[in-house]
């Protein structure tokens, strides 16, 4: 594995030279929130709508079947590069929230009984918590929690017991707002053996690490092109195709039948049973170059990267900001990715990102939609940096910087 | 780029880091009233004592949230305290014009005529004082919310105050 060549790596975005053709510094601490985009994506996206596009399904004509095709294909790019055994698993929603309404909307439905027992983390973003809430309040099934310790790890002394008799686990990858990787395949093996479903919400994770959807071992995997280099408009839920094969269809329109009579209707096979109206068709395209792209960088190369960042942004951050500093999350050697959310001097995260994008330093403020992880954290809202494979030490050093102008400010 | 001169107002600050009418009141007799903004987590307490005259006796603010907030919410605060409830709702008045006049600037819409459903009217002969400071917020569109988010709060209050009598 070589290493990421990170001055290589920003030329391809042009986003990054956009600003310094302009002059202004340019650091972006947000991909946790959405990644930027590289050239070669928005270019194949144009390239689509320039030369091929029409909908796809329908078309006989030549450029309808060559739509039907780049989208077909990337479906494949995208199986290949989580491991998928079959292209036929891969549905393309909206986002990583309509891929987990669509678990809880289909899945859920069609299964969950009241009386049943859900079981989520208390580290979940909203989208992973909300959908299920919906449902819990048609059906009347119970939810459990899996909570975070102190340490900001998933407390699993109580694992078996919290997941007996349960029908469902539902858990995140990648904490958006903590950074932390839970045991995956622990997790997984955890609810198989007591009887439930594993389902996994690794929009985080996805753009980050080597994935094999395989390896995880879990039934459902949702994650989103916009946090991988990808474009908006696109999430992706992977299933075992026995599984996705017994769910009920979760949205009903055009594309997803088979047939349609006055007394009913037949819906299609997968991966089209799940992808009613007129997909994403560029921004599966888009998608596809993501992956090309990522894979080229190599995504060991990208995980390693982002470790080495994430170390030196704990070492730095706490070494030039002292006790002033929070950093809610694992330790640099802990299992985590690289997201930092901060408390700085009782300075609110509103006031800190106003004070940072002074300097060209944008990171987001707020509750990460994870409201039930800020109660456990005891704090309103914080301040998060991401990073990914554009990022570098410097980038660091100028967060730092800028922290410490922002406490100037304030104090 | 607007400068952060122009949202951190030295009054602003000063409010921020001593907090005016910081606490709570016994509720009842006080009424007490919440106030979320959903984008940020903010959130502001306001325990409201509104005696038989229809005078606001006491006014505490509890909550957290951002230096615009809270600093908002101070000012409010003291700007409010011994007077009437419709003293009160017209300086509220006049504050969500400063905000909502800037806010039409921005749009390209000039200077508004008042026909807007949700431009408040201000009546000219209520004075801002120490609360113009709060003006520049408006050259940061999403800082606005924060700004608003105690008076939005009082509004509320007054409103169940009024229903409840």
């Amino acid at each position: 594995m070589s290493a990421l060549d990170v001055a290589a790596v920003r030329k391809d975005f042009p986003i990054i030279e956009h600003h310094a053709s302009l002059g202004r510094p340019f650091v972006y601490l947000d991909s946790a929130s959405s990644s930027q985009k590289p050239r070669a994506v928005i270019d194949a996206m144009s390239e689509y709508y320039e030369t091929t596009h029409a909908n796809v399904h329908r078309g006989v004509y030549a450029i309808a079947q060559e739509a039907d095709a780049r989208y077909e294909a990337a479906r494949r790019r995208v199986a290949r590069f989580v491991n998928a055994p079959s292209e036929n698993e891969i549905l393309f929603t909206k986002n990583v929230t309509e891929a987990l309404n669509l678990v809880a909307g289909s899945w859920g439905r069609a299964n969950l009984r009241a009386g049943d027992i859900v079981v989520l983390t208390e580290m979940e973003h909203h989208s992973n918590i909300v959908p299920w809430q919906i449902l819990q309040e048609q059906i009347g099934f119970e939810i459990r929690w899996l909570r975070v310790t102190p340490d900001h790890v998933l407390d699993l002394s109580d694992l078996e017991q919290t997941l007996d008799g349960a029908k469902v686990l539902s858990f995140t990858a990648m904490s958006n707002v903590l950074g932390t990787i839970p045991p995956i395949r622990h997790l997984v093996d955890a609810a198989h053996a007591a009887g439930a479903i594993a389902v996994i919400d690794a929009a985080q994770y996805v753009p980050h690490l080597p994935t094999d959807v395989q390896a995880m071992g879990a039934d459902l995997v949702a994650f989103t092109g916009h946090k991988m280099l990808g474009p908006t408009g696109i999430g992706v839920l992977w299933g075992r195709e026995a599984l996705l094969d017994a769910m009920p269809p979760f949205l009903g329109g055009g594309g997803m039948i088979r047939e349609v009579r006055l007394d009913g209707f037949t819906p299609e096979g997968l991966p089209h049973k799940f992808e009613a109206g007129t997909p994403p068709i560029a921004e599966a395209i888009g998608l596809a170059v993501a992956c090309d792209e990522l894979d080229r960088y190599g995504m060991d190369a990208v995980w390693a990267h982002e470790r080495r960042v994430t170390a030196y942004a704990i070492e730095t951050l706490t070494e030039r900001l002292g006790d002033d500093l929070v950093i809610h999350g694992p330790p640099a050697d802990g299992d985590r990715g690289g997201v930092l959310s901060l408390g700085f001097k009782d300075i609110h995260p509103h006031d800190i990102t106003q004070v940072l994008d002074q300097s060209g330093v944008c990171v987001r403020a707020g509750h990460h939609c994870a409201k039930p992880l800020m109660r456990c954290l005891g704090v309103g809202a914080t301040a998060r940096a991401s990073f990914y494979v554009y990022n570098d030490t410097d980038d660091v050093d100028a967060l730092a910087d800028a922290l410490l102008a922002c406490a100037d400010f304030f104090f | 780029m607007p400068g952060l001169e122009d949202l951190y107002r030295e009054i602003i600050l000063d409010h921020y880091r001593n907090p005016r009418n910081r606490g709570e009141l016994p509720s009842p007799p006080a009424h007490r009233a919440e106030g979320f903004n959903p984008l940020c987590g903010d959130e502001i307490v306001l325990y409201v004592e509104v005696d038989g005259g229809g005078v606001i006796r006491d006014l505490k603010v509890g909550g957290q949230g951002c230096s615009i907030s809270q600093s908002s919410a101070s000012m409010m605060s003291a700007a409010v305290k011994g007077k009437t409830i419709d003293e009160a709702r017209a300086l509220t008045r006049a504050f969500k014009a400063l905000m909502s006049i800037h806010e039409s600037k921005l749009e390209g819409d000039g200077e508004p005529d008042g026909s807007g459903t949700d431009t408040p009217v201000p009546d000219p002969e209520v004075k801002l004082g120490d609360l113009e400071a709060l003006q520049g917020v408006v050259k940061f569109p999403v800082r606005i919310k924060c700004a608003t988010l105690s008076w939005n709060t009082l509004t509320q209050a007054l409103d169940e105050v009024h229903q409840a009598s």
